[in-house]
Parts: C-alpha cells; structure tokens; sequence
C-alpha cells in the first residue's frame, strides 16, 4: 500500500513520461493542464532531462518535431486553444512521420472559451486537425491511473508507428486526484533507424521532412502511410466493456462521460432496464466492430458526451446507421449528471418516447 | 488550546492546505467571536476557499478573497481587505496560501505584518503521499524553497497524509516514522495530525488529532 500517490491526473501524466523514459518536455502554461509543465519543471532538471518554457505554443511543438528528429523521447502539453496553435506542427510531424506524445486536457470551447472541462476537440483529434491526409493515436484516459498508463503507452504506439499519439483528456480528467500506483508502468524500447543522429561517415544519412514536390512520390508516402495507419486500426483498438452481456440499449462514452454513464447504468439496471456501456479508449482508431457487434442486440445507443455531438458521428457509421443514436450531452465545461444519462436511458427503454 | 492570533497554512501544491485551513478556522468559531480566512491563493483557480463560502457564512466566519476567486476567471489578485485583520486586535485570522514557493510568494508582502503581531504562528501542511513530498528529506526542501518565497518561519507541522477516499486508518498511521523524522531535522513540533472526521476516533491521541469534519467533494463523487 506504500506503492499509492495521491496524483492530479495532471501530475500523473508528468511523472508516468518520466518512467516512459522521456527526457525532453517543451511546452508553454495554460489551464487546465498547467500542472504538467509545472511537475516538468521541477523534475526535469533533477533527472538531467530538459524542460524548457517556450515564448509561444507554436515554438513548443517544432521543438517537439526537432528532438524527435533525433530519435529521443519527447512530449508537449496544452488545452484546446494551445492545440490549435499545435495543429501546423502535428501536420508537419505526421508529414514527417515522427513519433511524440501530445497531451490535451481539454476546456470549453470554441475560441478562448473558459477553464471547465470538455470533450469538444474530439473531431480535431480523431479527424486532423491540421491540414492534409493524416490520423493521430487517441489515447482516452477516465481515470488518474489511466492518465499514467496510457501516457506510456502512447509513447509506445507512437514510436512502433512512427505517429504521433494524443492524450485527448478533459479538464476533470486533469484537475482531479486519485491514488495511483506507478510500478505497473513499463515502456517498451524501439530501435530508430530512420533518426537524424550523425552518420559517423558509416551509413547514409538520414533526411526528415515533409516536403515532397514530385506528385507521383508524395502519393506513393500518403499510401504508405495509410497502410501503416490500417495496421493501427487493425492491432491497437482499445476500448471497455461494462454490463454489455445482455443489453439492449448501448451507451456510448469516454473519460468523465463514461463515469458519470457508469452511475447511471448501475441505476437503470435496479430498475430493471437492460443497459450496458462502450467506452473506447481509443478514439483513433475507433472500437468500430464492437460497436457493430452491439447493433445485433442492443435497440438503440446513446452517445454521452461533452460537446454538441461529435462521437456520435463515429457511432452511426460504425454501425452503419442500423440502429438510432440518441445524444446526451452538456457544453461549455458543464458536465451531464448521472440523472440525466438515467433519464436518456428511461427515454431509450421506452423507444424514445417521453 | 493557545490560539495564535494568526494562523498561516503553507505546503506542497495539492497537499491540502485549504481543507486544513476551512475546517481549523470552524473550529476557531468555537472559542472566538472574530474569525477570519484570508485566501491567498494565487497559483490555482480551482479548489478554493471560496467552494466552502456557504458554510463559512452559515458559521459567522468572514472569507477574504479575491472577487475572482471561484468565477473560472484565471486572474491572480488580492484584494485591499487583506490588511484589515491585522488592524483588529480581537480578530483570529486563518491565512490559507497557494502551493509550493510561487504560492507563497504571496504571504511575502504580508510578512512584515504577520511578524508585527508577534503572536502568529506558520505552520507546514504535509501529504506524505503526494508526489514530490513522498520523503521527509523532500518535505524539508519544499518547506525551505516556501521559507525562502515568504521570508517567514514555519514553527510547527501538520499531517495530513491520505490517499482521498481509500484513506484508512494505516495508511494515516504508516506515515508517523515519516512525520516523526521530518520533526527531527526540521526542528519542529507535530503540531496536528489532520484526519477526515469518520477516522480520527482511530488515531492515538498522542498524535493531536484533528478531526476534518468538512469535507468538499468538488465532483461530486
């Protein structure tokens, strides 16, 4: 019991890099997740790692893209309007098919928005996000355990994909505090031939770029790129299956949203209504034939989220629109009560009818 | 009890400082007509004194603090009222800083004012199971980096070990050869042993219990 830390899912984050074996963090403050840097910052030097506040966000990620050129571990960190800023960058390293770890604790959007939590960038995690043909890993944690265990494992994915991965956690997901135990966390090493690393005059040298002016050779990258990704959706689907055995209706929800639906599930199932949940925990690529499998008996599904409905996209097509999808949903940093997926679920158990 | 005119709770970030601080200045209440919390918190707009406004209310206990604290606006300010319960010589006054040496930094322009009343005392809230003051050696420099920010002493220390929720009665009790030993090279006395109120009935007297009775659960489980 001595192996427990009382951690901000924050701080876990920080600390679990550390194990994952990163060494190089580059960033720049805001909230909600402002606690990564600052543990950064604190712990890097004592580790002979570097952490380095840099003058804006867009700074931050090319320094990302640069130690990652080398073939070190290496991370950045911000919430919604910060990621946006990133989006040039991560297009730029997915062109240049370099590994790295991108945390966004996410706040309510558009624009500045304000500092409570939401789910509202999923479309720009899962979809792009900056411009051109390419996909990131979407890790999803819903707990302070998972924010440490999925942080390595991105860095894992990252590095045997050559991808970027992302931390797509919201802002309760970072705020909160939970006991953690970091001696499960393991790292895997990879080998990095491709790094720019200095030929010592014994091999060819190593070119990272994503500019490529002859169309024919661009094309040929794309499409190799997406055989790569199709591996991804093939090997790495990850998602959790609660109560599904015999449910009829399926609800659908990651990170607060899925506590929050767990409640309401353990509820509706005393009232004698057969409900389950899928909760992905990866966003990409999405646990699309679990959720085709559920169509076979589940009537209907509702998607839980913090945003004015963006999942819901990916639930309708993985289950090739056989069945209705209803929305439960708050914005703004708001959060939707146990009560209110129970009434969406009573709703659901009645055909949809008030 | 001897109560200090002026009670200051500094420590780690997240270590618990402004439950330890809302729950000390309700138990104040109980012995003096003039209380006071002054929240200094200028590193987190989160998790503030202000989540507690009602119940401090209800209790007659005044809370100064920033008119953005609690508002999601993320503006680090102090208001003017901070000096008055240094005015009032009948006013016991909780202050209730921000995390590590940057929160602190804060109580520094209040020092001079602090040590004026001579009857103050600081003291040094402690999670041995936060990350970063999981040892008493770490501790030790936390509380030297915060001495250093506020030019101000500590003169006693606070348990307030737990791992949330799952706490139990061992895992309080686990960390007493840690306390125990930060006394030691810090040279200060175990001044409380803080313990969420369905534990402390628990804890051997010796450890001067002091049982949380106020307990806010942001998320609401």
């Amino acid at each position: 019991m001595t192996d427990k830390v009382l951690m901000k899912g924050n701080e876990a984050i920080a600390e679990a890099a550390i194990l994952a074996g990163c060494r190089y963090y580059f960033g720049y403050p805001i909230t909600p997740q402002t606690e990564v840097a600052a543990y950064m910052a604190k712990r890097m030097p004592k580790i002979g790692g570097v952490f380095l506040q840099a003058e804006s966000e867009v700074a931050a990620i090319n320094m990302v893209y640069g130690v990652s050129s080398a073939g070190k571990r290496v991370m950045t960190s911000s919430s919604s309007p910060g990621i946006s800023l990133k989006s040039e960058g991560l297009s730029y390293m997915a062109g240049s098919d370099l590994p790295a770890l991108v945390v966004n604790v996410q706040r309510g959007g558009p624009g500045l928005g304000g500092i409570q939590p939401s789910q509202s960038d999923y479309f720009q995690a899962t979809k792009g996000g900056g411009h051109g043909d390419y996909k990131m890993i979407v890790l999803a944690p819903a707990s302070v355990q998972e924010m440490a265990s999925l942080t390595v494992k991105g860095f894992d994915l990252a590095d045997k994909y050559r991808m970027t991965s992302m931390i797509l956690a919201d802002g309760t997901m970072g705020q909160m505090m939970e006991p953690v135990s970091l001696e499960e966390v393991k790292a895997t090493t990879y080998e990095k031939p491709w790094a720019v690393t200095g030929t010592k005059c014994e091999r060819k040298h190593n070119i990272v770029n994503s500019l490529s002016l002859v169309p024919e050779e661009l094309e040929e990258l794309n499409f190799a790129r997406y055989e790569r990704y199709k591996k991804v959706e093939e090997n790495e689907v990850m998602y959790e299956s609660f109560m599904m055995d015999d449910a009829e209706i399926c609800v659908v929800a990651f990170g607060i949203a899925a506590r929050v639906s767990k409640n309401a599930i353990v509820e509706a199932r005393k009232k004698g209504i057969k409900v389950g949940l899928i909760r992905p925990i990866t966003l990409w690529p999405f646990p699309k034939k679990a959720l085709l499998d559920a169509a076979e008996k589940a009537h209907t599904f509702i998607s839980v989220e913090l945003s004015m409905g963006q999942m819901i996209e990916d639930i309708e097509l993985a289950i090739q629109c056989k069945r209705p999808v209803m929305l439960c949903n708050r914005v703004g940093g708001m959060i939707p009560s146990p009560n209110m997926v129970l009434e969406a679920i009573e709703k659901a158990d009645k055909g949809g009818k008030e | 009890m001897n109560d200090k005119r002026i009670t200051v709770f500094c420590g780690h970030y997240g270590s618990g400082k402004t439950n330890v601080a809302v729950n000390y200045a309700l138990d104040l209440k109980k012995r003096h007509e003039n209380v006071s919390i002054l929240d200094l918190d200028i590193v987190n707009p989160y998790f503030r004194t202000k989540d507690s406004a009602k119940e401090l209310s209800e209790n007659g206990i005044e809370l100064i603090c920033s008119s953005y604290a609690a508002t999601n606006l993320d503006i680090p300010a102090l208001p003017s009222e901070m000096y008055a319960p240094f005015c009032r010589e009948d006013n016991f006054s909780v202050m209730d800083i921000g995390g590590d040496d940057r929160g602190a930094v804060a109580l520094g322009r209040f020092a001079p004012l602090v040590e004026k009343t001579k009857d103050y005392q600081m003291l040094f809230v402690v999670n041995f199971y936060r990350p970063l003051t999981q040892t008493p050696e770490e501790a030790l420099e936390v509380m030297r980096e915060i001495e250093t920010a506020c030019s101000l002493w500590f003169s006693g220390i606070v348990n307030n070990s737990n791992v949330g929720v799952q706490t139990t009665k061992e895992y309080i009790e686990n960390t007493f050869p840690l306390v125990q030993k930060l006394c030691e090279i810090s040279s200060l006395p175990l001044v409380m042993t803080t313990v969420r109120a369905d534990l402390s009935s628990q804890i051997e007297d010796s450890k001067n219990v002091f049982p949380l009775t106020l307990q806010k659960n942001v998320l609401g489980g």
